[in-house]
């Protein structure tokens, strides 16, 4: 008893800022300032969220959103996926080496390359661009290296050889042997992929300079800057921007948890 | 080689991308830092004088210590809350997946969108925090106008988002060590506690060792929560101004590119040294 207690409480802390988001997007301005402030959810959430609408251009942002997170997930399943295929079950000169360059990658902190990365997509013309979200996003040395060690284990060579002797070039045995078994592992990688996306917040900020081409979470952080007094709307605005992302999670939540555990303890 | 060569183009668009995406950009971060450049005009070669600046900037190193405060600050809470909801989920039979989901939603939660939450609970006029605290009589805390308040408040997002990931984690760990050690421990008259230390943490060192690796580049790199909660100039005393912020702004607000690639310069460096600490500890471990 005394257990469940204390999970408990923990779950009430990890829960209660939901709660609070909810509750300050279903009040007004007013009753969340006043004192004592409201505490429990109010019938004002449509008049929130109508003034978000005036406010920023939501369904365009959560568009570009869904779009950009949706071309990475699905180039990052493709791309790493082959790649760790390929490396799990293929013997090629310099597997190992490229195999231990791919993770010395992994080293490289992200953020830090946002300067010289914008001055690339001016480069290529890709400023304001989804494809700047899109496409460096898609390489992912984590998700090749997750995959391959999953690959290794489930997709048994004999399989393969049977593949082989049939006639299966490369890309059918990949196709027809190695996809349908990593079907699992894909759904962690995907799911893993479209949350990253989604909730990137510094590379959008930066490379998205036209303002009416924004993520949701670029366009939720200038909602909260220029109107940091209506609380209420800002945190209507931050409802709409969590509650797909959190649909998205919870379909998949209990294998997503369990695989990602797996890994880091296998890794 | 001719026949390997499927093989070698179902890796090429890793090795493709991360040459133009992640190498390039590198190099030309070290290139960019020999120069002056406004983002628009002519680049111009400075040579070192972006360093000499930046060895002297008083607000480089203040960034750094901000950096280091938060993530000792959120690390330590984090890690050890992890542990200790691991343990307690381990030895509970029932509502386990509700716990773990209940648990590991923060960690997928927008860090926009939470900082925003975090920013009206602890708002120093209007927040719920001290809503609560003048309500019972004490004193309102200053949070996100002081300077330790600013530091405590990004420690305390950072804390409610990533414990349960921790935890979860470090359930994965426990599950792996045979339960006989525990019945042996239990039957041998060992507490709770002295279970906890003596048994549980010296088997889980791997896998507290990828926390504390996995904290450090997170740390490192604090940014989000610092913007949303602070603002671009660190707010009070600029004490939420971490090094990715400093590096932030001087590049995209202030137009200095070059200043703005030796501050990266200067965090990647930080990060090599906190990487070899890292890797040694983890060689340590691996010696018998």
């Amino acid at each position: 008893m005394r257990r469940h207690l204390v999970l408990g409480f923990g779950v009430v802390l990890s829960l209660f800022p939901f709660y609070w988001m909810v509750v300050m997007a279903t009040n007004s301005t007013e009753e969340i300032l006043k004192f004592p402030p409201a505490v429990t959810p109010g019938g004002e959430l449509m008049a929130n969220v109508s003034k978000v609408f005036t406010e920023i251009d939501f369904f365009e942002s959560m568009l570009n959103t869904v779009l950009a997170a949706t071309g990475a997930t699905v180039l990052v399943l493709l791309f790493d996926s082959l790649a760790a295929f390929t490396f799990a079950k293929f013997h090629f000169p310099g597997r190992t080496v490229l195999f231990v360059l791919l993770l010395a990658t992994m080293m490289i902190p992200p953020q830090l390359s946002a300067i010289p990365q914008f001055v690339v997509m001016a480069q290529f013309g890709w400023v304001g661009s989804l494809k700047a979200l899109i496409i460096p996003a898609t390489v992912n040395a984590f998700g090749i290296f997750w995959m391959r060690q999953y690959i290794a284990g489930a997709v048994h060579d004999e399989l393969l050889e049977a593949a082989r002797l049939d006639g299966c070039g490369f890309l059918r045995q990949y196709w027809h042997v190695g996809l349908p078994v990593v079907r699992p592992a894909l759904g962690f990688l995907g799911i893993y992929t479209f949350i990253s996306v989604w909730n990137d917040y510094l590379w959008p900020l930066v490379v998205l300079v036209d303002p009416d081409r924004l993520t949701l979470q670029v366009a939720l952080g200038q909602l909260n800057r220029t109107h940091d007094t209506d609380y209420s709307m800002v945190m209507a605005g931050t409802v709409l921007a969590v509650i797909p992302l959190l649909i998205v999670f919870l379909i998949g939540a209990r294998n997503f948890i369990a695989d990602l555990a797996k890994g880091a303890v296998r890794g | 080689m001719r026949k390997y060569l499927p093989q070698y183009l179902a890796i090429s668009p890793f090795f493709l991308l991360f040459g133009i995406f992640g190498l390039f950009p590198m190099v030309f971060l070290l290139y960019l830092a020999f120069h002056y450049w406004d983002g628009v005009g002519e680049m111009k070669f400075v040579g070192l004088d972006q360093f000499a600046f930046l060895v002297t900037d008083d607000t480089f190193w203040l960034s750094l210590s901000n950096t280091l405060q938060i993530w000792v600050l959120s690390t330590a809470p984090t890690l050890f809350l992890g542990l200790v909801i691991a343990f307690v989920l381990h030895s509970s039979v029932r509502f386990t997946t509700f716990y773990r989901i209940a648990y590991f939603v923060p960690s997928v939660t927008s860090l926009v969108a939470v900082a925003i939450v975090f920013g009206s609970i602890f708002s120093s006029n209007f927040g719920l925090l001290n809503a609560v605290l003048d309500w019972i009589g004490a004193a309102k805390v200053p949070w996100l106008t002081s300077e330790l308040g600013i530091k405590v408040s990004i420690s305390a997002l950072i804390v409610w988002q990533w414990t349960g990931y921790n935890a979860i984690i470090y359930l994965a760990g426990l599950q792996a060590i045979p339960s006989e050690v525990f019945d042996a421990a239990t039957v041998d008259g060992a507490s709770r506690w002295q279970i906890l230390w003596r048994i549980v943490i010296p088997m889980m060192r791997p896998v507290i060792l990828f926390t504390v690796i996995a904290s450090t580049i997170g740390g490192l790199q604090t940014f989000t929560e610092a913007q949303i909660l602070v603002g671009e100039e660190g707010g009070p005393g600029q004490a939420g101004m971490t090094m990715v912020l400093y590096l932030y702004q001087q590049a995209f607000k202030h137009n200095d590119f070059g200043y703005g690639a030796a501050i990266g310069v200067g965090l990647f460096l930080v990060v090599l040294l906190f990487s070899v600490i890292n890797w040694r500890l983890v060689q340590r471990g691996e010696r018998p």
